[in-house]
């Protein structure tokens, strides 16, 4: 450890290493519930295609996924189940909530909507749209490679809060 | 302006095609079921589309059924099953939407029905109307009297209240922590 | 406890693996029943749908359906949204096919106002309806073949699903969720070219998709696959109250626009594809068949589509032009009162059912006259033909539940409102 609390070279290089395998092999779980599904569906497509970034492996078991992609409305009925399966999820794992449903309760504000999954769960990235655009989605999946690379993540924090030590060189830049 | 303006576009003609099927079909109607009927409303005289039979709620069945089967009706075609609140007295109105096949019109149905008070099921006439009367229960809190399986079906199980009803607020959220069980007796 | 195949293996004590479930030890199967949940988060159940069935090995003895975990509360909103607010939520009915739903929507609320749409309007509203049916059966029959294995049937139609997307943004600026129509009119009009670019799509989805036939509509495996799955005939469609693709290939012979004809359909020619047996191979066909009238019918639609306005001039509706609003006192203060207030419907209630793509979507909106509606139920067809899977599939295997889900199209903005 250098005198500052950093850790030292080998170490932060072999992190580096290992976030840039993370970011590049992203494996997605597309939990599509409503309208955003369909742009989800969308990126995974031809068109515009998520394969380019590494996340093409699309996994709907919690277990195998590292990146929840919750795409569409998360209801009162479905939050415990959408609990569920983020809990199943092993670490490091990654949230995008795509939509404004996901993010907010988008225009539905009514006694079966969730107004947020970030009430129940800890989101990394939160796209904007109704649906958002497929490049939408995937400008929310570059950002958080960007994200991971810098270890500013909330996997990350939390990795680090559980081994008891700082994270190596967090780059937090302004309003990213 | 309003619906009694015919306008084939829209559909809003369907009057100058099926007034007189209608008119023959109301009159018969009117006598073989005297007393179970409370009031027909007819297309230009009231504000509707179809005419609309207000029904006593124990002989709804018995309409239906001679409104499915029988020549000259033949609705055969259950649409929807619904209810309104009317915030009135009586407080509910269940609704019948029903379509002929053969004929091509559609005709409506409604029974007035109390807070508390329960409707005779036509599940018997009609499998769809098993799920649109949990519906119906699940959003207004109508029972349906001989129905097989009556429980919610849009709302969690746990849910308190029904949500149509007039005095649900929009915004009345009920948490839940745990996601609702799998039902095996519902199985066998 | 032994088993059928000789094998001695016991439990530990305290274990119940029937769940209270009945329990009859004399029969050989009972050890190979197992109750499964295929559960909302699902990759082959389209949206979130839970299915819970008792399988006995492969076959499904028996399974209960359960949905409402996309329920957004559609039919509240009604009542506490203006008429003209209400258009944002009905794209998000079947979102696979959002101009369809503004289309149902506008018309039901014009039929209740007793508003005559002008021509123009008419012929792009007919057009926006087939563009979504012919999106929406490529969309379905693709993931349906997705479901059963064939993944690069589905990328073909979905590039042309693609380009019809550029079509929709040139109408109104959104790929999904449009709010393209209002009520009286259209939010804007079709620009410079468009029914040229509209023919050329047609033409190009037509050799696409005698590509997407030469695939599967011959492919013995997809035969084997479809043919005689998920069987649902002429009586139990009634029953269920199927309509639409599904309830024609089982051979019920009823379309809306042919026999409760609406918009300028009586104008254009087209047939109605129609099978006899109801399985999932005929869906698939029945829809394949749809998309090429589809086709021809928005090649009708392009040629006879003349110049016009497109949105009526009735002071109830119009939202005036921001020339106008910003120019005259009486503009302002129409644009204030419309937006703050809503335009108010007369009294009346109605049904008003278009041949939507999944089948039958109804509105019944009921006014006491005043801006918000007293009851705005949408009848969606999802619903109905999602309560017959249960008996359509009794007694087949478990693979063969997900492609008869698949070919039934369920879209859970429809099915859960």
């Amino acid at each position: 450890m250098s005198k500052d609390g950093s850790l030292g070279y080998l170490t932060t290089r072999l992190d580096a290493v290992i976030d840039w395998g993370r970011k590049n092999s992203m494996w997605p779980l597309p939990y599509g519930t409503s309208c955003c599904g369909i742009e989800m569906m969308a990126t995974l497509a031809a068109d515009y295609d998520m394969a380019r970034f590494g996340a093409e492996a699309i996994r709907f078991s919690p277990r195998q996924a590292d990146l929840l992609i919750v795409a569409g409305i998360i209801n009162l009925k479905m939050a415990p189940i959408l609990k569920t399966v983020y809990d199943q999820m092993a670490e490091p794992k990654f949230v995008i909530s795509m939509g404004a449903c996901a993010s907010s309760g988008g225009i539905f504000n009514v006694y079966s909507v969730l107004q947020g999954i970030d009430t129940m769960i800890p989101v990394d990235i939160y796209v904007p749209g109704c649906p958002p655009s497929p490049e939408g989605l995937m400008h929310a999946v570059l950002k958080l490679q960007d994200k991971v690379a810098r270890h500013d993540t909330h996997a990350h924090r939390r990795i680090a809060a559980a081994a008891g030590k700082l994270i190596a060189n967090p780059q937090r830049t302004q309003g990213a | 302006m309003d619906i009694r303006k015919p306008i084939p576009t829209n559909g809003g003609d369907w009057n100058t095609k099926f007034g007189e099927t209608w008119k023959a079909q109301t009159a018969k109607l009117r006598d073989k079921f005297a007393g179970a009927i409370e009031e027909i409303r007819m297309p230009v005289e009231y504000p509707t589309d179809v005419p609309v039979i207000y029904v006593k709620k124990d002989q709804i069945i018995d309409v239906l059924g001679f409104l499915k089967s029988e020549a000259g009706f033949e609705y055969n075609f259950l649409s929807d099953i619904t209810a309104t609140d009317e915030e009135a007295d009586p407080r509910f109105e269940v609704v019948y939407n029903l379509l002929s096949h053969t004929l091509k019109c559609r005709i409506r149905l409604k029974v007035r029905v109390k807070d508390g008070e329960e409707v005779p099921t036509a599940c018997a006439l009609w499998t769809a109307a098993n799920w649109q009367e949990r519906e119906t229960f699940d959003m207004f809190g109508i029972k349906f009297k001989g129905h097989p399986d009556l429980r919610r079906i849009l709302m969690d199980e746990r849910w308190v209240g029904h949500p149509l009803r007039k005095d649900y607020p929009l915004r009345g959220y009920q948490v839940f922590t745990e996601p609702m069980a799998a039902k095996p007796e519902l199985l066998d | 406890m032994a088993d059928p195949t000789g094998t001695n293996y016991s439990l530990p004590s305290g274990i119940d693996i029937h769940h209270g479930a009945h329990h009859d030890p004399d029969d050989l199967w009972e050890d190979s029943r197992v109750i499964v949940n295929v559960g909302p988060t699902h990759p082959a159940m389209h949206g979130a749908l839970r299915m819970v069935a008792r399988l006995n090995g492969e076959t499904i003895e028996n399974s209960y359906c359960e949905f409402g975990y996309t329920h957004r509360a559609k039919e509240k909103l009604g009542e506490n949204r203006s008429y003209h607010n209400y258009i944002v939520y009905t794209d998000r009915l079947n979102y696979c096919s959002a101009l369809a739903n503004n289309v149902a929507y506008a018309m039901a609320v014009e039929k209740l106002m007793g508003i005559e749409v002008p021509e123009r309007a008419v012929w792009i509203r007919m057009a926006c309806a087939e563009i979504a049916r012919v999106i929406d059966h490529l969309i379905c029959v693709g993931i349906n073949a997705v479901d059963i294995g064939a993944f690069s049937f589905f990328l073909y139609g979905f590039h042309q699903r693609e380009e019809a997307y550029t079509l929709i943004e040139k109408l109104c600026g959104a790929r999904l969720t449009t709010s393209y129509t209002r009520i009286g009119g259209l939010m804007a009009d079709a620009p410079e070219g468009w029914e040229k670019e509209l023919k050329a799509w047609v033409n190009k989805t037509r050799k696409t998709l005698d590509e997407m036939d030469r695939l599967l509509t011959g492919n013995k495996i997809w035969h084997q696959r479809t043919v005689g799955v998920g069987t649902f005939n002429k009586e139990q469609c009634l029953r269920y109250s199927y309509t639409g693709p599904n309830a024609r290939a089982a051979g019920i012979d009823i379309d809306l626009r042919r026999d409760q004809p609406y918009m300028y359909y009586k104008n254009v020619e087209f047939d109605v594809p129609i099978a006899q047996n109801g399985d999932v191979f005929d869906r698939y066909a029945v829809r394949m068949e749809e998309i090429r009238q589809s086709l021809n019918i928005l090649a009708q639609i392009a040629d006879k589509m003349k110049k016009g306005p497109i949105w009526t001039e009735d002071k109830r509706v119009r939202i005036p032009d921001k020339e106008v609003v910003h120019n005259t006192m009486e503009g302002l203060i129409h644009h204030f009162k419309f937006f703050m207030t809503g335009f108010e419907v007369p009294e009346g209630e109605a049904y008003s059912a278009i041949e939507a793509t999944n089948g039958e979507l109804g509105f019944y909106i009921v006014s006491k006259g005043g801006p918000r509606a007293h009851r705005m139920r949408i009848r969606g067809p999802s619903v109905y033909h999602y309560a017959g899977l249960t008996e359509m599939t009794n007694g087949e295997k478990i693979a063969d539940m997900v492609a008869a889900l698949g070919s039934i199209n369920i879209i859970a903005g429809e099915l859960d409102r």
